[in-house]
């Protein structure tokens, strides 16, 4: 199959065991080995407390729609999702906020709301990607 | 013990003025329009290209290259780039610098070849988008605009209808504004009926995309009264940033850089933020000046909206906003940041014609970096006194 989006790139070495996760459809997140402090993106000092010590954890893939927008067009020539489409910051119940699309959704602003429960979905782009989607929970 | 007020009128806008020309110019390279702009404003001035000494600039050339285009060997030189507010921010150096005596004429200096794309960089991924951005479709900043209006609109209630209002506001300004490049006017309904970009916006949500230039000189206080035309004083000046990815935004709806730099400016000036009578603010989107308005404290959060609704902002109203056109009507070449500055420095001087705001003695220019991430703050006015 094409791969219809623009693969990351590049992929950062402090952010290795996020795509490691990803390909066993895992949603790991960088967790503070000092304060317990969950965040995104992932970086090598702890952005609440500057601790040097940053372990991983599973996320449950459960969260909420913090906010959206639906694409009429694509905005970048590898993005081949056809239009139109939902982009979306999810908030993770782990806390921290990231980017992705809602799918299995009509893209219509009248059905999505804000602080719609989510859930996440993995969809593989190449043996070496795997991306998480979110999808409305319980679907 | 530093006191913010110590930098509180000691220096002046002296010069401003645009590139030749703007709007879409194949014919001319992003390095010339910089050239243009920097020696019409500091003939503005009643001064010459020799006399500069201090550099400021943001985006893809550095002031080093701008010194070597004009023939100008600066001894002070500052190249802070956070996004389009960087000039208004480097109102703020210049000002530091030249109370200090390390340089004393400074031109912060823009050019951009937004539209034509005339001598500019390719833009190259960076870990952050590139990574956790761009694999979702995410990229240029109506992408991401877009979620905080989302969200506002979630929180307050806010409505399309009430957005377009500042569109239609904006646009009534612009019929005024013989530089600016749209100039018809428009309805709310023009602007729901309008192409549909990425909801919640349509295409007249959106700033322009244009090449241009504009450069601003600044003295001091002492130096200004010898130049060509009014001084406008520096009274206050403000600066901060928050996030660069919209996911480490604290709150969507509020932005805590312009808090930050809106209240610095305000102290040192000595002055609230229901004290002024023209207000400048970066329109790349239709929601930016209210939110903006909600952040700087002019307005109660969600309500930043109205001013534009019930028609304060526009000509003949009593709070007149974005005066030139803005982003939306007027020019918007990527990083607008310099010309709500030469809007609000000509409308100190009296010099808008059509537009002119009567009686006008203290403007407020505020600007964002980013989605938001960053802002400059200025409070200017055409009385020095203390």
């Amino acid at each position: 199959m094409e791969i219809d989006r623009p693969l990351p790139n590049p992929m950062t070495p402090e952010a290795k065991p996020y795509w490691d996760g990803l390909r066993e459809q895992k949603l790991m997140l960088p967790k503070c080995a000092a304060c317990h402090h969950v965040f995104w993106y992932p970086r090598v000092a702890c952005p609440k407390c500057s601790a040097r010590d940053i372990g991983w954890v599973q996320a449950s893939g459960r969260g909420t729609l913090h906010s959206f927008e639906i694409g009429y067009q694509s905005f970048n020539k590898a993005f081949k999702v056809p239009a139109p489409y939902v982009l979306a910051m999810v908030e993770l119940a782990e806390g921290p906020r990231m980017l992705s699309n809602l799918v299995n959704v009509e893209p219509d602003p009248k059905k999505i709301r804000c602080d719609m429960p989510v859930e996440v979905v993995f969809t593989k782009l190449t043996d070496e990607v795997t991306l998480p989607l979110f999808q409305p929970a319980g679907r | 013990m530093a006191n913010l007020r110590d930098l509180s009128n000691v220096a002046c806008i002296v010069g401003v003025d645009e590139s030749d020309e703007m709007g879409t110019l194949p014919h001319k390279s992003q390095l010339s329009l910089h050239v243009e702009a920097v020696t019409n404003a500091v003939r503005d001035a009643g001064l010459k290209v020799s006399d500069v000494d201090g550099i400021f600039t943001a985006g893809q050339h550095s002031p080093a290259t701008i010194g070597e285009a004009l023939g100008v060997t600066p001894r002070y030189v500052d190249g802070t780039t956070v996004g389009g507010c960087s000039f208004i921010i480097m109102v703020g150096h210049a000002v530091a610098a030249l109370h200090h005596g390390l340089c004393d004429v400074a031109v912060i200096s823009h050019g951009e070849s937004g539209r034509s794309q005339v001598g500019v960089s390719p833009r190259r991924d960076t870990a952050i988008p590139g990574q956790y951005e761009a694999p979702y479709g995410f990229g240029p900043a109506p992408t991401m605009f877009g979620l905080i209006t989302t969200r506002h609109m979630h929180r307050y209630g806010t409505t399309l209808e009430q957005w377009a209002q500042v569109a239609v506001s904006t646009r009534q300004w612009a019929s005024l504004n013989p530089k600016a490049l749209r100039r018809e006017p428009i309805t709310v309904a023009d602007v729901l009926k309008a192409r549909p970009v990425v909801w919640p916006f349509t295409v007249l949500n959106i700033c322009l995309v244009t090449d241009a230039g504009g450069a601003v000189v600044l003295t001091r206080a002492d130096r200004a009264k010898d130049c060509a035309k009014k001084p406008v004083y520096v009274r206050g000046l403000g600066e901060g940033t928050e996030h660069v990815s919209l996911t480490q935004m604290k709150d969507l709806t509020f932005s805590e850089a312009t808090r930050i730099s809106g209240d610095k400016a305000f102290r040192m000036a000595g002055v609230g933020p229901g004290d002024f009578q023209h207000i400048m603010l970066y329109d790349a989107f239709t929601s930016g000046p209210p939110i903006m308005l909600e952040s700087l404290g002019v307005a109660k959060r969600g309500e930043g909206v109205r001013f534009f609704e019930e028609g304060r902002s526009t000509p003949g109203g009593s709070l007149p906003i974005n005066t030139n056109g803005g982003g939306l009507s007027y020019t918007h070449t990527g990083m607008y940041g310099i010309f709500p500055i030469i809007e609000a420095a000509r409308q100190l001087r009296g010099e808008c014609g059509a537009r002119q705001v009567p009686n006008l003695r203290t403007s407020l220019v505020n600007g964002m970096g980013g989605m938001l991430s960053a802002a400059g703050t200025l409070v200017l006015s055409n009385d020095g006194a203390r």
